[in-house]
């Protein structure tokens, strides 16, 4: 992948009071966030506070029940949008296609879209392969690969994608906390690499305070605060600081009162 | 939600994914290889059942007309009864069915286990429109497809007929006699009813087991039960359009 991302650059992600609700359940209650073109923002929350739902949102998967999201001032949810803005998705699980190999899942994008012939094709597809080590791969199918090689090749695929925005899903979850840096730091250097527009959701403290502009915490469907890592390390909200800094109190352990909180 | 609102929810649902997918229909020659892939799955891998089932049907219906019309002295018309029913109706239904359980489910399987482990998502990321890819293909498949699986069903379905006219003795009906019976009723708008009777069975089980696969949401227990509810709203389908198909081509 060249050092520029094509002629593509960054775009702005606005939210605007976003109410997300499913059978008349609030996920998502009035969140606002807006992000710069090129920067890194982490989305931070503990399991179930709807932080996969608001990447949903933004990447056009779905649509608010209220308010908006906007990506360069265009709807998400529209194909128009997606004609003009090239928006790839890392999902929790890869989402790779099962039935093609790691190298066709690769090509898809391109080979779909007729950006390039098979021959530049090829040379993309392994250009983004060595650049996140996946080179003996490449003949694989997604079931002959491990939980870090999943997520390794579906960020390959995205970046074969050349987005102007690159959206995570959880990408450190149920891998080994190596693993879990690598990734850390393949979408750090993906930023100065490739200009992108990034958004990572995930409860990883490690990841949020090291590669992040500026991370959001969602606690039950809204936004709780919001600021630079050093800003977040600095806050003395006591939920903010036991979110980040949990203690193990087998006296009074947390699973106790759990029910009791969330009534 | 009631059963009534689901009922005329699906079938929106069903004509909106047919609209979407014909509406790439300019871009199928892009599609070739994946048109192929699904001929093969539709066509190719459909035609031995078919070939035994209809043998069998056909042998069956020469059986048991074959003594009722002995009871009337009319035992040369078998040839005619199991041609005419075989070109008409039990070809296409039998193919029809056939596909259903056999290319239908698959199809939901596949499909629905895509959406739930977001593949379909990973689709509409990269632009890539669903029923373009995923849909489209099998479409163009079962045009092609069932019209053979059709004229299968019926040829082997006759001939299961001739089978068991000339070897079992107490029908006693001879090769020539049985097909010259058959040739004398039979005329072309029989044959073209029932390869118009398939086509439309075969796009309408392709359509039912793509709706329902796509619409899936859960996890392998959902995909069970879309796979199930695809086959059973297929089966009632294709009779269902059966009746209107065959009072419409009378």
């Amino acid at each position: 992948m060249s050092s520029t991302n094509g002629d593509r650059q960054p775009v702005a992600i606005e939210v605007q009071g976003l109410h997300k609700s499913y059978a008349g359940v609030t996920v998502l209650d009035g969140i606002n966030i807006s992000v710069k073109p090129g920067e890194i923002f982490l989305i931070m929350g503990p399991s179930g506070s709807g932080k996969s739902v608001l990447l949903r949102q933004i990447a056009g998967l779905e649509t608010p029940t209220a308010g908006q999201v906007r990506i360069d001032g265009m709807d998400p949810s529209l194909e128009e949008t997606r004609d003009k803005v090239a928006l790839a998705l890392v999902f929790q699980s890869g989402a790779l296609f099962n039935s093609m190999t790691v190298f066709d899942n690769l090509a898809l994008y391109p080979r779909e879209h007729r950006l390039h012939t098979e021959s530049v094709i090829r040379e993309k597809v392994m250009e983004a392969l060595q650049m996140l080590s996946l080179t003996k791969a490449v003949a694989k199918f997604p079931s002959e690969l491990s939980g870090g090689m999943k997520k390794r090749v579906a960020i390959a695929r995205a970046l074969v994608m050349q987005p102007q925005i690159l959206l995570y899903d959880e990408p450190t979850s149920e891998l080994d906390p190596i693993m879990g840096a690598t990734i850390a730091e393949i979408i750090a250097s993906l930023r100065k690499e490739i200009a992108v527009t990034t958004i990572v959701v995930s409860h990883d403290r490690d990841l949020a305070m090291t590669i992040a502009d500026r991370v959001s915490i969602i606690m039950h469907g809204r936004i709780k605060t919001e600021g630079t890592p050093d800003e977040l390390r600095a806050s003395k909200d006591p939920e903010i600081v036991d979110f980040l800094n949990p203690t193990i109190n087998l006296e009074n352990p947390r699973f106790r009162n759990m029910e009791a909180s969330n009534e | 939600m009631t059963v009534l609102t689901r009922f005329f929810e699906n079938i929106g649902s069903v004509v909106l994914l047919a609209t979407r997918a014909f509406s790439h229909l300019p871009s199928i020659g892009r599609q070739t290889a994946r048109v192929i892939e699904q001929c093969h799955m539709i066509g190719y891998t459909t035609l031995p059942i078919v070939t035994i089932l209809s043998f069998f049907i056909g042998g069956v219906l020469a059986l048991q007309s074959g003594i009722s019309l002995q009871d009337f002295g009319a035992r040369q018309f078998i040839g005619t009864l199991v041609g005419e029913s075989m070109a008409r109706e039990l070809g296409p239904v039998m193919a029809a069915i056939l596909l259903a359980g056999r290319v239908g489910s698959a199809i939901t399987a596949e499909l629905a286990s895509m959406k739930v482990y977001q593949e379909v998502d990973a689709l509409v990321t990269m632009n890539i429109r669903p029923e373009r890819i995923l849909v489209l293909p099998r479409i163009v498949a079962v045009l092609l497809m069932m019209p053979i699986l059709a004229i299968v069903a019926v040829v082997i379905g006759w001939l299961g007929g001739a089978v068991v006219c000339q070897y079992v003795t107490m029908i006693g009906v001879d090769w020539d006699l049985y097909f010259q019976s058959l040739k004398e009723f039979l005329t072309v708008k029989d044959v073209l009813g029932g390869l118009i009777k398939a086509e439309i069975f075969g796009i309408g089980v392709v359509l039912v087991a793509c709706n329902t696969g796509l619409r899936t949401r859960g996890g392998p227990r959902e995909i069970g039960l879309s796979v199930t509810q695809a086959v059973v709203q297929s089966l009632i389908l294709i009779l269902v359009m059966d009746y209107f198909i065959t009072r419409a081509l009378i």
